[in-house]
């Protein structure tokens, strides 16, 4: 990573990753009324929202929320730009972890009942989540041979032709990062009911409008990983990238309308399961078959 | 036209409702009707919600739970009184129980009457609400709005019927038969 992607990054990403991710929340809305035959709010939407919060009277339950929310979202922020610098992609999914642990002190900080049983379910979420960002980005490294994500720029085919099973996993996931039923305990968007509003009951006025900004830093950056196994080094991979990122963005949108939310016990077992069930078989098949290839070059 | 009106979010107490009023207003989400249009959701928080919808009437039990949600929703803040029960107590006014309208507990902005209330009433009623939550967010950011004054709190014995409560009309009744006789 050098000093230029780095500079490109932050200029690229701090910019235009809120402007993707609004429109892509747009889309998301817009998607979930035509699928419930309803005609949906404007495109623009989510922009309307931030506004008005941003507008809002600033009252704060305590004086950390609003600091650990801000951390949370500048975590986030530094994890995307690592990444699309061509950072270490280890680094930036611990970075991720980090901006999540913030959000959930954030909601601990006010003593609420009701953002308490919101964090404990982030928790349940991220406990659910963690094993397969971790295992994909081991995936990757045996994959491409680096854990720099410029390492992709390298590479003759996408990775999710060597590593498939990884790449459904990593998509089963991504339901619970992006907060799409049924895995949506902590805080889901839309007109669904909560216990008041799960990890974000307490938060409100500028504090919830740095939240909605990170959701849409987060959606790009997730979008991202996506792209990392479907992108090989030409045009044509990053085309076949922007197209693959856009259907995996429509099946979440589509499992969203169709899935109810379930218990975290389900949750947590389906995820683990689904983890260790494919990329345990995926790199067992890959070092296998390359052994065989190798003994088939050399023999 | 600011972002505040465009992004109106509700939340909805059902006071002492016959849930007639309740089943219009979830009626006004439905594909039907769909006020998510006009960027409008149900937030079920107060915190979060820029637009109190109240149905039916407010008596001595919930009278406590309209305020502390009024009081914990942030400026600016627009109160509908959905339904005639909500707008004045309704056929239940004179009720030993009932206090009257939303407007006893907390200032309302917006009535809309009916029985039940339709929900292109409600859908109307927000609509006309938004103008006063533009000229609230407008008066905000001057810093000029002044905090919003909860109304005296009214006990039964207060109810009035025509300047006189209810008990002393009843009262008066009683004495006049118990002379004419």
């Amino acid at each position: 990573m050098t000093w230029q992607s780095f500079l490109l990054a932050l200029l690229g990403f701090g910019l235009l990753g809120p402007v993707v991710g609004c429109l892509l929340a747009g889309i998301d809305r817009k998607l979930t009324a035509r699928l419930q035959n309803r005609v949906g709010p404007p495109l623009l939407q989510p922009y309307y929202d931030v506004r008005k919060l941003l507008a809002k009277d600033q009252v704060q339950v305590n004086r950390y929320q609003g600091f650990y929310v801000a951390l949370a979202l500048g975590f986030a922020i530094a994890a995307g730009v690592l990444f699309f610098a061509g950072g270490n992609f280890l680094l930036v999914a611990f970075i991720v972890t980090l901006s999540s642990l913030f959000f959930i002190v954030a909601a601990y900080s006010t003593r609420s009942p009701y953002a308490e049983l919101g964090a404990e379910r982030e928790i349940v979420q991220v406990m659910s989540y963690e094993p397969m960002v971790l295992l994909a980005c081991v995936a990757f490294f045996i994959g491409s041979g680096s854990f720099n994500t410029i390492q992709v720029l390298t590479l003759d085919k996408p990775l999710v032709a060597t590593l498939p099973l990884v790449f459904i996993g990593l998509v089963f996931i991504l339901t619970i990062k992006l907060r799409k039923s049924p895995f949506d305990l902590s805080y889901s968007h839309h007109a669904h009911q909560e216990l008041v509003k799960g990890i974000s009951t307490e938060m409100s006025g500028r504090t919830l409008a740095m939240v909605e900004i990170m959701h849409w830093y987060e959606t790009v950056l997730f979008l991202g990983w996506v792209a990392l196994f479907l992108a090989w080094g030409s045009w044509l991979g990053a085309v076949v990238a922007v197209v693959g990122v856009l259907l995996v963005y429509f099946l979440e949108v589509l499992i969203d309308n169709t899935y109810a939310r379930v218990k975290w016990q389900l949750m947590l077992k389906a995820s683990w399961i689904v983890t260790f069930v494919c990329v345990l078989l995926n790199l067992f098949a890959y070092e296998w078959l390359s052994r065989l290839v190798s003994s088939l070059v050399t023999g | 036209m600011s972002s505040t009106i465009k992004s109106p979010w509700l939340i909805h107490y059902d006071a002492s409702s016959c849930n007639g009023c309740d089943i219009e207003v979830l009626a006004c989400l439905t594909p039907m009707y769909d006020v998510e249009r006009f960027g409008i959701i149900n937030t079920g928080n107060p915190k979060h919600a820029d637009i109190f919808l109240v149905t039916g009437s407010v008596n001595e039990r919930n009278i406590s739970v309209v305020r502390q949600i009024y009081e914990q929703m942030l400026e600016p803040k627009v109160v509908i009184a959905c339904g005639i029960c909500a707008c004045s107590g309704g056929i239940f006014k004179e009720c030993y129980n009932t206090l009257g309208g939303v407007d006893v507990a907390i200032p309302v902005d917006v009535y809309a009457p009916g029985c039940a209330v339709r929900p292109e009433a409600i859908i109307d009623a927000v609509v006309c609400g938004l103008g006063v939550l533009e000229e609230k967010r407008a008066a905000l950011a001057a810093g000029e709005l002044p905090p919003a004054e909860l109304p005296e709190l009214p006990t039964a014995a207060d109810k009035q019927l025509d300047g006189v409560s209810v008990r002393d009309a009843a009262a008066a009744e009683l004495h006049a038969e118990i002379r004419d006789e």
